[in-house]
């Protein structure tokens, strides 16, 4: 079986997995992180969103063999300590707003949100209604409106 | 009225030796360490809604006496108890025989404990119950009923709690009862002595069961029910420590699949190469099951490989026949007659048929179970809404005896009806048994879409005459594919009896339509009747964040603004004129004040408003759409965009809300629901199969249909009484959606949503699951 090791959550790791595993299986099913759920394996729903370099990606569509030694691999367990505190802005204003419903979908909602915001800023600009528009994840409670009103909220404190 | 009964009453014992007149509830101390108080469950208030009008309507059995009192009055008869431990380190423990999927309970219930036990809500920690199945009729999580079913047993034995630990200070401080006083978790003397919750908590325990009578708190004294309370579960929720069925860790329940037929209950007719995949890397076990083949291996994505891998063989399904369009013409046949002649002479009528397509219930979390089977006992770990009927048929089916089922109800990833069926739980017990080993069974979403339950299609024809300035007659015939209500009221008995022949029809659907459905204006002779076609299990179906309601809402509405329309009134002053009762007058009145109804808009843009009774409840929504070319052609990649709702405004009167934090919520959710249902999501029955198969087909409202505008009003308390909420706003946002986008397309739609004449994706294969992309980097962002 081959070994791969990348960086997780801030510790190296590394898995005796086959090549074409996808990258979310390893973390669910081999490294016991269950932050990134589960909704489609498709690439679509976008429930899995964590962060690999800093920028949002959908672990269920990458195999580990793509994943290199040095890159890190970010969940939503790992979130806060990339600010050093007890949460991220993001995961507070959260909680300010209440959103969540049954949850199952926030982490990654929380993941693709600080991936949009620091792209918006990277492209010169604050996060707008427009941006907001692109986030693909999808929430079945349809808890939508009060994480535009969180993402807003968390970007003014990132 | 009549329907009271003496269980009842029994629990309502009426005044107190103390001559204050307030109605007294009875609980019980159970003999345990600590102090433990328990009450009955299903004593819910039976109190009739008053109807008044212009040409009075008769009132309908909704009206009087809906779903939810039927939930209640099923629990009556075989009542047993909730309890509430208080534990030594100050906190109050309560496991909820109820299943949390988002919807908010666990923070409410927590709510009503802090409030009537004098304790900060962080000391209340609520788990769900496992299966219990004395509690028979009162484990079901449905019909919008667990606030209504929870609020009065709850704080009975609350209130008792704080009595008793108020009576063990006292005892211990040597001074009367009536001088110390509780203040967020400690009792405290006149003389300035305190003693902390915890401290009491064994001295309060009981040594023999007991009854006691309590009051509880008037209203006027609430500090926590009525008051915005923030999720009690949030932070785990943001943290990713939220534990669904799929993230227990249960030894050596391994990643499990099915391979499930081409159609509908469709069935393995043989399997060519059994051996072979189970040699694949990582698999353990491969076998062929009721409704599939499973395999079992290390890691999902290898159980994905091998469930591909198989070479099966498929017997046919059922319905491989049907698709969309013979479907409609069984529904067209089966619908019951109008009666009302027309009278030329002296009316005119409005006469139409609506079209409703198949639905998903489908959450974001898949179907999912652990299940451990051993010879002689079996455990279940799912999200479980009716966890009796569960334990009884995976007892049945296992030939164990019911003792030796356990189910353990975990939080749910969302429901919206699914999870009143078990049946992934079900499954996995059958895998378990079958391998000999635990398993962790999760449906691909692919398979969640087409082989998971749909709400069915559904027509509804609606006749409406009027003349001489005033509406004569409204009748209403909704038929539909047969609703599959085998999960009875909560265990095997009516769930046996749904099974029976014409017993789903008979004994289920054609007295829940009777229960919940009714038409909130005053239109003379009023008849609404359901009629549906297929057996129950034909398809794969079950309710959908409602039943009826929103289909039959939707074309309630429709029609009403056209006979406003026909008769030269404004549809506002229309319902105004013809609404029956004062909650909801005041609903609507609210929603066209703030949401501003007649003003001025472009072409291409209007306004919807719409009502709806349910649930002991009265609810309004205005909306406004944007139907113009360069709203509806936006570009969104794999996306339906179309008509955009711009603005939603939802005012709600459950009678008394709890939680309107939370309420809030479950309108929002109606919102994101009933914009789906009429303007993108749909599924597609084709030879037997939904074509839909993933979130980029199965078009559920995203963040691009969202409105940027939305107001929620919650009415203070009209009734006193907690009505049901979590099913309330999708019909009446669905009906004004329709309302304004006819509006403003100046269009008369009759099929919803309005997208599904067009198939606006290519469908995934059939049997297979998708590949599994590998492009995912080149996505990130």
């Amino acid at each position: 079986m081959p070994s791969h090791t990348f960086k997780l959550n801030g510790q190296q790791v590394t898995v005796d997995v086959p090549d074409d595993l996808r990258l979310l299986w390893v973390l669910r099913d081999v490294l016991g992180v269950m932050g990134p759920k589960y909704g489609c394996g498709l690439d679509v729903c976008k429930a899995c969103t964590s962060h690999i370099n800093g920028k949002a990606f959908n672990p269920c569509s990458v195999r580990i063999s793509d994943i290199k030694p040095t890159d890190e691999v970010t969940t939503i367990e790992g979130l806060p300590a990339t600010v050093g505190k007890p949460l991220h802005p993001m995961q507070q204003a959260w909680l300010d707003f209440d959103v969540a419903q049954c949850g199952y979908c926030q982490p990654g909602q929380i993941m693709a949100a600080v991936a949009k915001v620091k792209q918006a800023r990277a492209a010169g600009h604050e996060i707008t209604d427009a941006d907001l528009d692109e986030l693909r994840n999808i929430c079945r409670c349809g808890t939508y409106f009060r994480i535009r009103e969180a993402v807003k909220a968390g970007a003014q404190k990132m | 009225m009549a329907l009271r009964t003496p269980e009842q009453k029994a629990d309502e014992v009426a005044a107190t030796p103390t001559g204050t007149g307030r109605r007294s509830f009875l609980g019980y101390l159970i003999a345990a360490p600590t102090l433990v108080v328990a009450a009955q469950v299903g004593a819910g208030a039976l109190a009739p809604q008053a109807a008044q009008a212009a040409i009075p309507s008769l009132p309908q059995p909704e009206e009087l006496f809906d779903l939810g009192d039927l939930q209640d009055l099923a629990a009556l008869s075989t009542s047993t108890m909730i309890a509430i431990q208080l534990n030594t380190d100050g906190t109050a423990s309560f496991a909820l025989p109820r299943a949390e999927v988002g919807q908010g309970i666990t923070t409410l219930v927590a709510q009503l404990i802090a409030e009537e036990l004098d304790l900060p809500i962080d000391k209340v920690h609520i788990t769900l119950a496992d299966a219990r199945p004395e509690l028979l009729f009162n484990q079901l999580t449905g019909g919008s009923n667990s606030t209504r079913s929870m609020y009065t047993p709850v704080r009975t034995a609350a209130a008792i709690a704080r009595e008793q630990l108020m009576i063990a200070a006292a005892a211990k401080w040597g001074v009367p009862v009536s001088t110390v006083s509780t203040n967020s978790g400690v009792v405290k003397s006149q003389s300035g002595k305190t003693a902390t919750y915890g401290s009491l908590a064994v001295a309060a325990a009981a040594t023999q069961r007991t009854s006691i009578q309590v009051q509880l708190k008037p209203a006027a004294q609430f500090t926590v029910i009525g008051k915005a309370q923030n999720r009690i579960d949030a932070l785990d929720a943001v943290t990713g420590r939220k534990t669904f069925a799929m993230d227990l860790k249960i030894p050596n329940a391994l990643p499990t699949m099915v391979r499930r037929a081409p159609t509908v209950n469709g069935t393995v007719k043989s399997v060519a190469n059994i051996a072979a995949v189970k040699a694949m890397g990582g698999i353990t076990d491969v076998g062929i099951i009721s409704t599939g083949v499973a395999v079992r291996g290390a890691t999902f994505g290898q159980c994905i490989a091998a469930v591909n891998a198989l070479n099966v063989t498929w017997n046919p399904g059922p319905v491989d026949a049907e698709s969309d369009a013979t479907i409609a013409k069984k529904l067209k046949a089966a619908e019951l007659p109008l009666v009302v002649p027309p009278l030329p002479l002296l009316t005119q009528a409005v006469d139409d048929t609506f079209t409703f397509a198949f639905a998903s219930n489908s959450p974001l979390e898949p179907n999912c179970a652990v299940a451990d089977v051993r010879p002689d006992r079996a455990e279940i770990w799912s999200s479980l809404k009716v966890p009796i009927a569960a334990v009884q048929q995976i007892a049945q089916n296992l030939g164990l005896p019911q003792t030796a089922v356990s189910a353990h109800v975990v939080q749910g990833g969302g429901s919206f009806g699914r999870h009143l069926f078990s049946d992934a739980a079900i499954e996995a017990a059958e895998i378990s048994r079958k391998f000999g080993k635990p398993v962790k069974l999760m449906w691909h979403r692919t398979d969640d879409f087409r082989h998971g339950r749909t709400h069915p299609m559904s027509t509804s024809r609606v006749r409406v005459t009027y003349g001489l300035g005033n509406v004569i007659s409204y009748e209403q015939r909704h038929t539909s594919v047969q609703t599959d209500f085998t999960h009875g009221l909560g265990e095997m008995i009516t769930a046996m009896a749904a099974k029976l022949p014409a017993g789903n029809f008979v004994g289920f659907s054609e007295s829940i339509f009777e229960l919940t459905q009714s038409v909130p204006y005053n239109f003379g002779v009023v008849t609404q009747l359901l009629n549906e076609t297929f057996a129950y299990d034909a398809f794969h179906t079950g309710s959908m964040r409602n039943i009826y309601s929103p289909n039959v809402c939707v074309a309630t509405e429709l029609i009403v603004d056209r006979v406003a329309a026909k008769m030269g009134k404004d549809p506002l002053a229309f319902r105004r004129e013809y609404l029956k009762d004062a909650r909801t007058l005041a609903v609507l009145n609210k929603v066209a004040q703030v949401g501003n109804w007649g003003r001025a808009m472009p072409a291409g843009m209007a306004q919807g408003i719409a009502v709806h009774n349910e649930y002991k409840g009265a609810i309004a929504t205005l909306v406004e759409i944007d139907c113009r070319p360069a709203t509806v052609n936006r570009q969104v990649k794999d996306a339906v965009t179309g008509p955009r709702v711009t603005k939603a405004v939802v005012a709600v009167d459950v009678g008394l809300p709890v939680n309107p934090r939370g309420l809030e919520a479950q309108m929002l959710g109606g919102i994101s629901d009933g914009i789906a249902l009429i303007l993108t999501s749909s599924v597609h029955m084709k030879d037997g199969l939904p074509l839909e198969g993933s979130w980029d087909n199965y078009f559920y409202t995203r963040q691009w249909n969202t409105p940027l505008d939305i107001q929620v009003i919650v009415m203070p308390p009209t009734t006193g009484q907690p009505g049901g909420a979590g099913e309330l706003g999708v019909a009446p946002v669905a009906a004004a959606v329709a309302c304004a986008y006819a509006r403003a397309t100046n269009t008369a739609p009759t099929s919803f949503p309005i997208n599904h004449g067009t198939l606006s994706f290519t469908p995934l294969p059939r049997s297979v699951i998708p590949p599994e992309p590998t492009d995912g980097l080149s996505h990130a962002f």
